[in-house]
């Protein structure tokens, strides 16, 4: 988005309809501007484009490998496919893993019915985790007096690190650890209400995805999320 | 050696359970024993959670009486808040846990006890169900269905959803009770009412055909423990606790919950998952008390609405001092079911109950909180300690059907020692065994949360049912 005006615009197709696109714009943009649904759960309109979860991927005609659609700029005559069989297999099973990985229990989770895994998990059809559960141990974070880290029910989708430091500047959040034993950390990998540079802004915990980010004293499926403000946030950078 | 009569499962109760039956050389029966054989670890795996779940996490120990770990979870809570919980919102709370003891009483009494009661205890057991009811006496089965309805439509109305609601929280409740919900609820009323009282009447026509179940079904004295408000009348939401004994005389009253460790211990049997409490100044197995419909009837100075205090004055009547036999749960169950009805209807008459102050907020302002009320089958306690982050570092929880585990496995035993006989034996008699335990409507999958403690029984068993060999694992 945002390109100059004199952009190229190149037309293509998506799922067999003819579209226009402007030069550097993501499959995923042009599709979110046609109503073609892909779904995603890193990106988040705001945010620079991280390409972690892997659910967009797309098959595009002339290659035999798929492509993340929020990474992936169009180009002119591709043909992109947004929806088959061998796209369902895989985004099952991203999901399965993202399940299985740690210990998303929805019924008593305070984002039980506002939480995008939870909504594409049904939204994919999904009505079992084929994979075994790994059941971590994972302490919850209640150090910060307003917020609650909990790690069970993170999805490592670092939309939490990003705002951190690319809308707050704050560069609180990161990341420690490789592969599945990852965590989101703060600081030093200190407790986060002994965090020095949290503004306790709350930025994080809107973005978050799941309940793993919420308001300290929410009950099961009472953490509502806004996230609306966030391309107001970064437009405004930008200008 | 003697033999072994295993009942497993023990059927129409809620959550598995098996009964051995001990038998010496002749055929009498030496022993029996209550085992409750499955282990949900709740205390355990709460540990760590913020204090905030803990209402919703709970009330998933069980699907018939939810409401109930919602409630007692949420006055744990209130009491880490230290908060004063809006008179409205405690009045919410109560209309809601009064539905939940209406339907779980509906679904003990007529779908899982009438059968014995309508079709007798020794009819064709594939006949001796919900449905064989409903073809020999329709009436009483459409009642036992609409009531249970009746209770489960005002859960949903209140909270969203007829089966775990997070609608109580800490704090009070999440929203209001809107005009037309109410209406809806109060029009409800005259035909559950109505039900009530027709199944009631019914009952009393009719348990007079089972005087020698009466007489032996745990028919002993215990002590009765039951919480009362301030007056002493029933109270199901909140108030103090109160004991009396075999005579009808208080031992012990208006005892504070926060305090049961003082008065209640739980000891701990190699064959059985549940725990067992007992009243401590009388130590183990002496202690031995019941809760529940039958045990507040008998605490009580009476139910404080209009026609159950009626019918509770015929029930007393039934024995001097406290009403001893268990099989009159039946009829404490039905009479509660009346005073819940009327209860309901005069909260909702005030118009107070559509006040929308309905939560308090607070951080955590204490460390340690027990939640203490009744459930369908007793006094039911959550108790938890907080770090001061509110993680949940400690849970204990003390279920209903915990309290009456003496009595249930003392009752097994005069059952089978009345009723079985070893030269021939007859699936009524081990019905009768099984009604027993019924009568106490427990709900076993909600009860069995320590952990590390009980060893693994496993028995060898011959074709006859000798016991051939017995391992215990520690």
């Amino acid at each position: 988005m945002n390109q100059p005006t004199q952009a190229r615009i190149f037309t293509l197709k998506i799922d067999g309809v003819d579209v226009a696109a402007r030069e550097h714009e993501t499959i995923l943009e042009l599709a979110q501007e046609n109503n073609i649904f892909i779904p995603t759960l890193c990106h988040l309109e705001g945010l620079t484009e991280f390409g972690g979860c892997r659910l967009c991927v797309v098959e595009v005609q002339g290659s035999n490998r798929l492509f993340p659609a929020c990474m992936t700029t169009v180009t002119e005559g591709m043909e992109v496919t947004t929806d088959s069989e061998r796209l369902r297999v895989y985004r099952y099973m991203i999901l399965g893993m993202l399940f299985s990985e740690r210990n998303h229990v929805c019924s008593v989770c305070v984002s039980n019915g506002h939480c995008d895994l939870q909504f594409l998990a049904a939204k994919l059809g999904m009505t079992r985790v084929e994979m075994p559960y790994l059941h971590p141990s994972m302490v919850v974070d209640a150090s910060h007096q307003h917020f609650i880290m909990d790690h069970n029910r993170c999805i490592l989708c670092q939309r939490c690190v990003r705002v951190c430091g690319e809308i707050e500047g704050a560069f609180t959040k990161g990341v420690m650890g490789r592969g599945a034993s990852s965590r989101i950390i703060h600081d030093l990998n200190g407790a986060w209400g002994d965090s020095k540079t949290c503004t306790s802004c709350g930025k994080c915990v809107n973005v978050c995805p799941t309940g793993a980010l919420a308001e300290k004293g929410k009950s099961a499926g009472e953490m509502v999320k806004r996230r609306d403000w966030l391309p107001y946030l970064r437009s405004m950078q930008e200008d | 050696m003697g033999s072994t009569i295993m009942i497993d499962p023990v059927t129409r109760i809620e959550g598995h359970s098996k009964i051995t039956i001990q038998l010496d050389d002749a055929g009498r029966v030496v022993d029996a024993r209550f085992h409750v054989t499955q282990f949900r670890g709740f205390e355990k795996m709460t540990e760590g959670r913020p204090f905030h779940e803990m209402p919703s996490i709970t009330a998933r120990i069980c699907g018939i009486c939810p409401v109930s770990h919602l409630i007692a979870s949420a006055k744990a809570c209130d009491a880490l808040l230290a908060v004063t919980v809006p008179q409205t919102a405690r009045n919410l709370r109560r209309i809601m846990n009064m539905a939940q003891i209406t339907q779980s009483h509906a679904l003990s009494f007529f779908y899982l006890s009438s059968p014995d009661l309508v079709l007798g205890m020794d009819s064709d057991p594939a006949k001796r169900h919900l449905f064989g009811v409903a073809q020999n006496a329709p009436q009483l089965a459409q009642d036992g269905i609409a009531l249970r309805k009746f209770g489960q439509q005002i859960i949903e109305l209140l909270g969203g959803k007829r089966i775990h609601p997070s609608w109580i929280v800490p704090g009070g409740v999440s929203h209001p009770l809107s005009r037309e919900d109410r209406d809806t609820i109060l029009a409800m009323i005259p035909e559950a009412l109505l039900r009530a009282q027709r199944t009631i009447a019914w009952y009393k026509t009719t348990f007079g055909q089972f005087t020698e179940e009466i007489s032996a079904f745990a028919n002993f004295p215990t002590l009765f423990m039951g919480m009362v408000n301030p007056e002493g009348n029933l109270s199901m939401y909140a108030g103090r606790i109160r004991i009396v004994n075999a005579e009808g005389e208080i031992v012990a009253d208006q005892l504070e919950p926060a305090t049961y460790q003082q008065w209640l211990a739980e000891a701990v049997e190699p064959d059985s998952y549940l725990k067992s409490p007992y009243y401590q100044p009388l130590g183990y197995p002496e202690g031995i008390f019941r809760v529940g419909p039958l045990a507040r009837m008998n605490i009580i100075d009476r139910c404080g609405t209009e026609i159950a205090d009626q019918e509770w004055s015929e029930f007393r009547a039934l024995q001097r001092g406290a009403v001893s036999s268990s099989f009159h749960y039946h009829y404490a169950r039905l009479i509660e079911i009346i005073y819940c009805i009327e209860r309901i209807r005069n909260l909702l008459n005030n118009p107070e109950i559509l006040n929308d102050h309905v939560r308090s907020f607070a951080e955590p302002n204490a460390f340690e909180g027990v939640g203490m009320s009744e459930a369908p089958r007793g006094t039911l306690m959550h108790h938890y300690k907080i770090d001061k982050n509110g993680r949940i570092i400690w849970a204990n929880m003390i279920i209903a059907t915990g309290n009456n585990n003496l009595a249930m496995n003392k009752g097994v035993c005069q059952v089978a020692k009345q009723f079985v006989r070893g030269e021939k034996i007859e699936e009524g008699m081990l019905n009768r065994v099984e009604a027993v335990i019924r009568t106490f409507d427990p709900c076993l999958s909600c009860s069995t949360h320590a952990i590390g403690q009980m060893p693994l029984q496993v028995q060898l068993l011959a074709p006859d049912g000798t016991v051939l060999d017995e391992k215990f694992q520690a």
